[in-house]
């Protein structure tokens, strides 16, 4: 009787537990990382896994469709120092063959975060380029000179470039199929 | 002892099951997912604008702010619905998701290859019961099949620069998702 109701309550302990904490760290599979970016080109497909199903309904969020596009998140840079929004990040490079391409800064809940330029991201129309194609764009607190995407001075962020009608995705799998743009986090203020 | 054994190894499986069959139940039973976020503001079988994106909050996380979007929330019980969108300068997108939020189909304006975007929402039954003529003359109709009853459809076209973002909502507003019963 006692080791039946131990068991039960260590059923409920563990399997909610392990739900709880599926949802919340984000449990994901099939991810292409390359670099500090990954994505998950089958979220947008009806292969999306069951974990990944939960989140979606869980959290109201509504992923890229295949047909659309694909999208990388990036929570910390090259070296895995997650990102901090008192500190100054470069993103540069070039990004993989697409029609276009977004960058845009989310709180960790993927809200936008509140600046006074009301700048919450580039676009690949917008962006200053140099002479071989290739950009860098800071993200930092105060204003610095180029493209410059502000932080709003919150304490972590999330980067998403979204690649449209791109032959980017579930097929890809290094660098060199897909270059992504490299990140570093430098000094902090 | 090996009676406690037995026991906590009992707990263990069975928390297992109790894992996953929240996981999987767990789409079904949510009431924040984006279709009830967005019931309220979208009528059915209807296109209707998105508030765009602001640091107060986006009636859905994520949304990338340099798209203006519009949904039409539908329900194929009594026929099957037309959707026509003109496209944009830059770029347009249709994306299909299940009233659970999987994106089962998207195209954008160059895979469509036209003006606009025209494309025929219905069930396999419906699919089904479309006529053979009508079948032969599908190949310049795009028909797309929805694994579920109801769903949204997310209609997004790109605004390059944050000037031209009136311009991409003035071509939603253009759009039409109606339903189209077969005689």
């Amino acid at each position: 009787m006692l080791g039946s109701f131990f068991a039960f309550l260590l059923a409920a302990a563990l399997g909610l537990g392990a739900t709880w904490l599926a949802l919340t760290r984000g449990v994901a599979f099939g991810g292409v990382t390359i670099g500090a970016w990954t994505a998950w080109p089958k979220n947008g497909t009806t292969d999306i896994d069951p974990y990944a199903r939960a989140i979606v309904a869980q959290t109201g969020r509504l992923p890229t469709g295949a047909g659309d596009g694909v999208a990388f998140f990036a929570r910390a840079d090259d070296q895995g120092r997650p990102f901090d929004g008192r500190c100054q990040v470069r993103v540069s490079g070039t990004t993989p063959p697409a029609r276009f391409w977004t960058l845009t800064l989310y709180d960790h809940d993927g809200r936008l975060v509140a600046n006074s330029l009301t700048r919450y991201g580039f676009s690949s129309q917008e962006i200053i380029r140099r002479s071989d194609g290739s950009f860098e764009i800071t993200i930092a607190p105060r204003a610095r000179a180029g493209n410059w995407l502000p932080t709003g001075g919150v304490e972590g962020y999330v980067l998403v470039l979204r690649l449209y009608d791109t032959p980017v995705g579930v097929a890809a799998r290094t660098g060199r199929e897909a270059p992504m743009p490299a990140i570093v986090q430098e000094g902090c203020s | 002892m090996i009676r406690l054994l037995l026991w906590s190894l009992g707990g263990v499986l069975l928390g297992g099951i109790v894992h996953l069959s929240t996981v999987l139940v767990l789409p079904r039973t949510a009431t924040q997912d984006a279709y009830s976020r967005l019931a309220p503001i979208t009528p059915v079988n209807a296109v209707a604008p998105l508030p765009a994106a602001t640091p107060d909050g986006a009636i859905l996380p994520f949304t990338d702010p340099a798209f203006a979007s519009a949904a039409c929330r539908y329900d194929l019980t009594n026929a099957p619905l037309k959707l026509i969108t003109p496209v944009g300068q830059a770029y347009t997108s249709v994306t299909f998701y299940t009233r659970f939020g999987i994106a089962y189909y998207a195209i954008n304006d160059r895979a469509a290859g036209r003006r606009t975007i025209e494309l025929d929402l219905m069930t396999e039954a419906q699919h089904n019961q479309l006529p053979e003529d009508e079948e032969v003359t599908a190949a310049d109709r795009l028909i797309v099949e929805s694994p579920t009853p109801t769903g949204l459809v997310v209609l997004r076209v790109l605004s390059p620069e944050p000037s031209s973002m009136p311009l991409a909502r003035g071509i939603l507003a253009a759009a039409q998702c109606r339903p189209n019963p077969q005689q």
